[in-house]
Formats: structure tokens, sequence, C-alpha cells
């Protein structure tokens, strides 16, 4: 025999961000509590709306299930006296387990005999231990931020208003805060019932559908979704619909009905990122664009009800927006009143970090790093000069009132307003550019000056708390370190810079240290940078590519990390499309595994007296400048194909040449030569690492 | 609806919640949180039911009476129910319908806004209530008043008086509300407005107001030691506000602020404390009473 069982936890409005992860704990919790009680059941569906947290559970069996199992005691040797009796040992084992000592047995186990005493315990009915395992489920729930209230001790997401616990059609007894389960739920605030009842656990979902309470998360989303695109459709609008967004609105409602409404198209002189935050950050609307992805007076939003008075409420929006974008407008043209040089000289009182400065003292920092960055590149000196602007520049939008108001459009407003105060385009741009990448995704600048201007950022920000000893460890990484530090290689990598990592730490510590004393030796930050970043590396190269091969790779070196992808490009697609590699990776291992014997001395041509030395000799010297080459110029491929070429001589050494010979200066010769090739291959992988 | 009559309906309908009606303290605040009656009172074991308009300074959102929504001073119509009642959100929603609200016709949305304010070391969690998109009311279950956790706890129901009068009456601009008929909130409110801002961003005299916030620290404290609560707490709401002008001025650079922040939270963490243990003594004559029974 089985039922349904049925919990729903009836709420004041719970916070839209937690609902989706506490429907997701209540069904594990139940589940879980199900399996460990030895509960049979079906299929298990959850349910979260703004006012409830709920979960089905089919076909719940009304008994636990009987066990049997066998308990081990006390060995032989402890369990029986000398005389042969019971020891008390034994005999506390059979109180403890509620048996009697006669029903011990006897059993070996690794060549020593124990006792044994199997016990059967029959399950009991279900009903019987619901209410005390609904009562630890609820009580276990956990959320990212908990309350009281009336005058309760008990902590929850928001008050409890009702329960429903329902096995079948019997209510479960249980009850917290003064608030008693029963088979009673409550419609929808306002347009359904106040008392409903629910006769039957598998009812539920069908029931509240009727009281207007879309329960089921996903039919919520397919509604709001498919309301938002007939009304795209109809009107031949593009509504984006960003994730995010759409998450919350759809825990802020229990029946959705989309309307939309409009905005005077005066305000779109403003730029469309601005409008576009305003609405979504403030008022939860979803923009509404033109098919070449401009910003349209419109605006869609989602009602938590039906579809009455819905010109009355698309009317109280508009006059909210209209004063929401009001405030944007005053903001954007007071920003503009404002001179970059006046804002640049605010930025001397805002503390970036207590021990390294304020911002002003950061922007002068991040000047000198792109300077010097720049006299690396190779650029002209048109370009140096935006650098060197876009740098003094890159933060004077942090003091404006629109990024005050909307701290994300850090960077938007600088390019923008750099703009229009007549900054060349390159400067306005790199203001925006050197925030990227801004997030796991994000494009990384597309610009030179930008390019540059944001490694010197991040480089500062990084080499600044690693001076003070703030390094990430484990989830603890408040100024985003890892996300810059990847940041920075993905820009080397994009834009191929010719720069080495050392190089970039370098610069900045330099620039560090003549400001102040560093609370760190160079060479402990150095270290630690090194190991940071070498992580970075690694994550980016086991994106698409082994983790043998990036360990080979990464032991060869990834100071200059677009030789280093280069090569782990290459070496994987050698892994696993060149016929034959791996012989050619174990004659490289056989040079390595002997090369470790080696002593200082160096190759002398005049000690051959084979000709297959010579031969291997005269093909590693051939090829050793076009390799330099190569590698000098992070050409994976053609590297690894010239070293590639060392495998037949390298062979045909091993076939014809005994390396250990009696003569040991013949024989130091020899280790000599497979050592001056290993450290050559060395340069581009440690092949050893290469698993087959 | 006028304003006065939505000030009148609201009056109403919470003194029928059994509510004690109280006037609007004689100290300038930021906050009807501020007042004593919310303050003080919703610390300790008592039952406290009340409901008060306070007229709010916010020196820094002076507009010089320009912009059609900020205001130098705006009104909060506060409640406070303690122990907050498992009807509370009904109670409220049935106070808009009073003022002419059918749910039925608006969207109304409790969206979730947790309520801090670092000057009181109060905090708590609940809602901004949304009417068709407009915050209108600020909803909350105090966690912590005066860093004294709140047992039981208080429920605060704060409504932005211009915002829903905007609404009800559909101006645009706050100075266009009709306060009664024939008299607009412009006549009443807008030469202040006007005034208090001119004066806070360009005539106040910084030095006298750093003088005068030393001076009613040091009040504060000597009131203190003679456990004269209500008169030291005066004192901190008049730091408080001291501390705003200062603010709106742009004379506390940033570092210095959380230093004057940490000594008003201070001051008003010590005026909680003591609140309690003199209440304490007098043997918490409130719940004697009894808490007012609600519908």
């Amino acid at each position: 025999m089985s039922r349904d069982l049925l919990f729903e936890i009836g709420l004041e409005e719970v916070p839209a961000r937690f609902l989706r992860a506490a429907m997701e704990q209540l069904q594990d919790k139940v589940v879980k509590w199900l399996d460990a009680s030895r509960i049979g059941h079906g299929e298990v569906t959850a349910y979260a709306t703004p006012r409830r947290l709920a979960v089905w559970v089919q076909n719940v069996a009304d008994k636990q299930e009987d066990i049997s199992e066998e308990v081990k005691g006390p060995s032989r040797k402890i369990a029986l006296d000398e005389s042969g009796q019971w020891s008390k040992a034994a005999l506390g084992f059979a109180k403890s387990q509620g048996v009697d000592p006669e029903s011990f047995t006897f059993k070996e186990l690794g060549g020593v005999e124990y006792i044994y005493v199997t016990k059967n315990s029959v399950g009991v009915e279900t009903k019987s231990i619901l209410s005390e395992g609904l009562h630890g489920i609820l009580t276990s729930m956990t959320f990212p931020k908990n309350m009281r209230w009336g005058a309760h001790e008990f902590k929850f997401v928001r008050p409890i208003k009702w329960m429903v616990a329902l096995l079948g059609s019997d209510i479960i007894d249980l009850e917290i805060t003064g608030v008693k389960a029963g088979n009673v739920t409550r419609g929808h605030r306002f347009l359904g019932g106040e008392a409903v009842v629910i006769s039957e656990a598998s009812a539920y979902r069908d029931v509240l559908r009727e009281q207007h309470v879309i329960v089921d998360v996903k039919e919520r989303q397919d509604m709001i979704v498919a309301q938002i695109e007939n009304l795209a459709q109809e009107k031949g609008w593009n509504i984006a619909i960003k994730d995010d967004l759409l998450e919350e609105v759809l825990f802020l409602v229990e029946t959705p009905t989309v309307l939309y409404g409009t905005f005077d198209s005066s305000f779109l002189h403003i730029p469309q990122e601005v409008l576009i935050t305003s609405m979504r950050e403030h008022q939860r609307y979803f923009p509404v664009l033109d098919n070449q992805g401009q910003l349209l007076p419109f605006f869609v939003t989602v009602r938590n009800g039906d579809r009455r008075s819905l010109d009355v409420i698309a009317r109280g929006n508009e006059k909210v927006l209209r004063a929401r974008l009001s405030d944007a407008k005053f903001f954007y043209e007071e920003d503009q009143k404002l001179q970059i040089k006046d804002a640049l000289s605010k930025l001397e009182s805002i503390v970036f970090h207590e021990e390294l400065g304020t911002i002003g003292d950061k922007v002068r920092r991040i000047r000198r790093i792109s300077d010097q960055l720049s006299a690396k590149f190779n650029i002209s000196a048109d370009t140096a000069d935006s650098v060197s602007r876009a740098a003094d520049i890159c933060k004077f939008d942090l003091v404006t009132q629109m990024v005050y108001e909307f701290p994300e459009l850090q960077g938007v407003m600088g390019e923008d307003y750099a703009r229009k105060a007549g900054e060349k385009e390159d400067v306005a741009k790199a203001v925006f550019e050197h925030y990227q990448p801004r997030f796991a995704g994000d494009a990384v600048p597309s610009t030179q000056v930008g390019s540059i201007v944001s490694i010197a950022d991040k480089i500062d920000t990084i080499v600044g708390c690693f001076s003070i000893g703030i390094i990430p460890t484990g989830s603890q990484d408040p100024y985003a370190l890892r996300r810059q530090a990847a940041g920075i290689v993905q820009i080397i990598l994009e834009h191929q810079l010719p720069v080495t990592l050392s190089d970039v730490f370098g610069i900045a510590l330099e620039v560090h240290e003549n400001i102040r004393a560093l609370k760190r030796s160079t060479d402990e930050i150095r270290k630690d940078l090194k190991e940071f970043f070498g992580l970075r590396v690694k994550k980016l190269l086991s994106e698409d590519q082994r983790y043998d091969v990036v360990d080979a790779v990464i032991t060869a070196g990834f100071d200059h990390v677009v030789s280093v992808v280069s090569r782990g490009h290459a070496l994987m697609h050698a892994v696993e499309n060149v016929e034959d590699f791996k012989t050619v990776v174990e004659s490289f291992n056989r040079v390595s595994n002997l090369a470790a014997k080696a002593g200082k001395a160096a190759v002398n041509s005049e000690l051959f007296t084979e000709l297959e030395e010579s031969e291997l000799y005269e093909a590693w010297q051939a090829i050793r400048n076009d390799y330099q080459a190569a590698l000098e110029a992070a050409d994976g491929e053609r590297s690894l194909s010239l070293l590639s070429g060392l495998k037949g001589p390298i062979t045909k050494f091993f076939d014809s040449v005994m390396v250990m010979a009696e003569d040991e200066a013949v024989r130091a010769n020899r280790l000599a030569l497979l050592s001056g090739i290993d450290g050559d291959l060395k340069r581009y992988a440690d092949f050893t690492k290469l698993v087959w | 609806m006028n304003f006065q009559q939505m000030i009148l309906t609201l009056q109403q309908f919470w003194a029928e919640q059994n509510c004690i009606i109280v006037q609007p303290y004689d100290t300038e605040k930021g906050a009807g949180t501020m007042n004593p009656m919310t303050y003080l009172r919703s610390i300790g074991p008592e039952p406290w039911n009340v409901a008060y308009v306070e007229p709010s300074r916010r020196p820094a959102d002076g507009r010089y009476g320009e912009n059609p929504n900020r205001l130098y001073q705006h009104h909060q119509f506060q409640v406070i129910l303690k122990p907050s009642p498992d009807n509370i959100q009904e109670l409220y929603l049935e106070s808009l319908e009073r003022l002419g609200i059918n749910p039925l016709d608006h969207d109304i949305r409790f969206v979730e806004d947790n309520w801090e304010a670092p000057t009181l070391g109060a905090w708590g969690l609940g809602w901004e209530v949304w009417l068709d998109g407009m915050e209108i009311t600020q909803f909350t279950y105090f966690q912590q008043v005066g860093g004294i956790d709140a047992n039981p706890v208080a429920v605060e129901i704060t409504y932005g008086m211009e915002r829903l009068a905007s609404y009800i009456q559909d101006k645009e601009n706050v100075f266009d509300l009709e306060w009664v008929d024939g008299i607009t909130y412009g006549d009443v409110f807008h030469q202040p407005e006007y005034e208090h801002s001119k004066y806070t961003f360009e005539v106040s005299d910084v030095k006298m107001l750093f003088t005068l916030f030393n001076m009613y620290e040091e009040e504060a404290n000597k009131a203190m030691n003679q456990h004269l609560v209500f008169p030291a707490y005066d004192y901190v709401l008049k730091c408080s506000h001291t501390f705003n002008l200062l603010d709106a001025r742009g004379a506390i650079s940033v570092t210095e602020r959380t230093g004057y922040i940490m000594r008003v939270r201070n001051l008003a963490r010590q005026v909680a404390a003591t609140y309690l243990e003199e209440r304490e003594k007098l043997g918490f004559p409130l719940i004697k009473k009894g808490g007012a029974e609600h519908v």
C-alpha cells in the first residue's frame, strides 16, 4: 500500500533570490529522510512561489521496510572467560543490543572468531514517524538570512503562516510557532481563497491552479516567456530576456501576467546602458529593443495577478519610470558639467585600501606601470601618449553621480563622458576597456591602449594586495584577484603580447617599491605571484587540453604565456592525432632517462667513435637555430615538429651505440650529448609527464 | 483623497487596531524610526503599539524645491507593533484599501528589502511594498535595536506619504499635491524646502556644527551617566542631525565618516542599554497592562 505525501510551508513573501535553492533543499531533505527511514517512494516534485515551499512525493510506502542486520561483537577470546562462561564484555554486548546471549553465533573474520547477533526490526507505519520526520526537516532548513518574529525564538527565512502536511488524505500532526499543519492552504493573495482545502496530496497542483497560484516553477517560467514572446511578435519587438532577471521575476509572482508600458522618447538621448540598467535594477523591467539592438521607448513588466486593470497598472509603472529616468537624466546632465580634472582631484579623497592609499594613489601607479609596459611593446609615440592619458583618467567616473547610483556602469559612463569632453577616441574607449574582462566569459579589451591600461590596473591591485599579505585562499578572494590575474593572462594571449609574466611582475613591484617600503620581500612576493599566475595559466590551458599535456608544458615554463599555450596546443594535437607520436615521445624519454646520469662536461665531437652518435649530434645541431627561433616566436607547432625530427637519429643511436661504454671519457661524452638534447627537449615540455 | 485625509484615515485605521496615536517628536530626525516612541520602546519585553506621523529631515536630499520627487523634509507615517501580530500583512493591506487602493486593480508586491541603520545599531528584515512598481512602504521586522536582540520582535511599517499621495492624487510633482482643498503641498512647504536647501548647502557654519557635534556628544554622555535616558537620547538625535548637516555640506571626508557614524552609534547603543536597565528597575510596567488585542 502506498499513498502520496504533501508538505507545504506557507510563508510571508520569501526573498526571490532564496527560493530556488530553498525548494531544492526541501526536496533533498525529504528524500534523504525517506531513504534513511527506509520508506519506499516514487517520484518527488518540489514547488515554490513567493508565499510557499512545497514537496509532493508519490507512492510513499505505508510502512518502513523490515530489516534484518547482523551486528558484530567482541572476539571469542574476549567473549568467553576461562571457564567457558560469557564474560562481562559479552553480557554487556548482549544488553546493548537488547538480545539474549543464547542467540549469539560465532563467525570467523580474518582468522579470528567473533560473536554476532542478528537483529530483526519490523518497520513501523510511515504515518507514525512522519510527524517527527517533517519537524526535523523543517527545523533543519537553512537560509542565507533568517529572522525571528512575534514572541517566538525559532528562526526561519520569513514568518510561517500555515502548513499543509498530508499523507493521502490524512493530516500529519505537526506544529511550529503556534501554526498547526492541516489540509488547508491559501490561494493567491488577492485572487484566491483564504482557506482552500486540499483533500488529497496528489490534488495540490491543480487545486492551487484554480486558486490562481501556479506552483510549478517551470510552468510559471514558460508562461512568462511565452507571454513575452507573444508580445514581442505582435509588436515586432526584440525583448531581451536576461536570465537573472527572469529568475527573479519568476519568484516574485504566483500568477504571472505580462504587460508593457512606454516612456518619453526624449529620454533616449541618455546612453542606453543607463536606461537599461535603471529599468532592470530599480524596476525589474525587461527593456525593449528593435531588430538593430537599439532601445525603444517601451518596457515590459510582469504583474502578480490577472489581466484586470492592466491599463491602471501600466500607467502607475510609467509614472514611476518617468521619475527614475528623470533622475538618470539629471545625473547625466550634472555629470557632464564636472570637468575631468576636478573629478580626478576628488579621487584623492577616496580610499582604495588603507595600506595602499587612495584611488588617486592607485591612478598614479597605473600611469607608471602603463608607461613602462608601453616602452616594452614597440608602439607608436602617439599610442604611447594615449596610454598615458587613458591611465591618468581611467578612474575619473567613479566620482560621478551616475556611477554612484549604478556602480555597474563604471567605465561605461567614463567612456561616454570622456568622449563628450573631447578626449581622443582611443583614450575614451580605454576608459571602458580597462575594466575588461569584467566577468568570466567577458571580452578582453579590443585596443592596444585598453589592453595596456587594463593589465596595469590589474597587476597594480594584485601586487599591492600580495605585498600586504592579501592572497586568495579557498573561497576567500574579496578583491577578485583570481579573476584579475586570469584577465591579464587572457589579454596577453589574445593580443599575443611580447611580454613575460616576470616582466609584468617586475614593473609593478618596482613601482610599488618606489612609493613605499614593502612589508614583504620582493623575492617572496615574486614567488607567490609566480605560483598564483601558474594556477591561472593551468586553469586556462585545462579548458581544452588534457591535464598531462598541461603539466608537461607548464613544467617547461609558463612565463611566456603565448608560448606555453602554443606549445600546449601543438602537443595536444600531436598526442591525439599524430600517428606514432607515442614512439617519438618514447625516444625522447630514453634520452631524458640517461641524461639524468650526465655530468657537467660539454659535448666534444672529437670523442665520437660511432657513426650513429655523430649523426645524432649533427641532426641536433642542424635544428638548434631554427628551434630557438621557433620557441622565441612562440610557434609550438614548428618547434615540436623540429624536435620530432630527432626521433630517427635517436632511435638509431640507441640501437647501435652502447652509451655506458667502458671508456670513461667516451661514456661521459655520450651522456653529455644526451644531456644537451634533453636540455632542449625540456624547454618545450617535460615529455615524461605524458600518460598513454 | 487629500494629504490631510490620508493622515486622518491612517490614524483612524491604526487607532482601531488599538495603537496609541502619538504626535511627531520635537527633535530633528532623519526617519520615524528615530523617534523614541520607536527606537526606545521597541527595546525590551513590554508590548507596545503606536502610530504617528513623522516629518523626517534628510539634508542631503534637499533640492531647493526644484526637484519633483526629492525633499529636504518628507513625511512618514509610522506604525510599530510589538510583538508583531500574525496578521500584520493583512492589516497593512486593509489600511491600503481604506486609502482607496483596491488590490485587484493594482499590482501589490512584497519585495525583499533589508533595513539597517548604522547610526542606531539597528537592523531588521522585511520588504519594500510595491504599488504598480512604486515603493510606497517599508516593512521591517526588527531583529536588533541598539545592539540588543529584539525579543519579542517589533514590526515597523513606514508609509512614504508623499509617494503614496502622488499616486493616489495622480500628481507628477510633489509640490502640486493637495494638502486640503485649495492648499497645495507647495503652499505649505515650498519656502522651507528652498531655504533649508540653501542653508544646508551654502550657508551653514561648518566650524560651529563641528563644535555643536562635540558639545551634544558630551551632553549626551553627561545625561547618560545620570541614567537620564530620554534627555540623553535627545542629544544623540541632535548629534545625528548635526552629522547629517555636515555630511550634506561635504565637510566630512570618506575616512572621517566612519568615525562619526561610530560615535553616534556608540551613544545610541549606550542609551538603548540604559533604557532597558531603567525599564527593568521599574518592573517593565507595560507587561502587567498586557498587550493590545488585535483583530
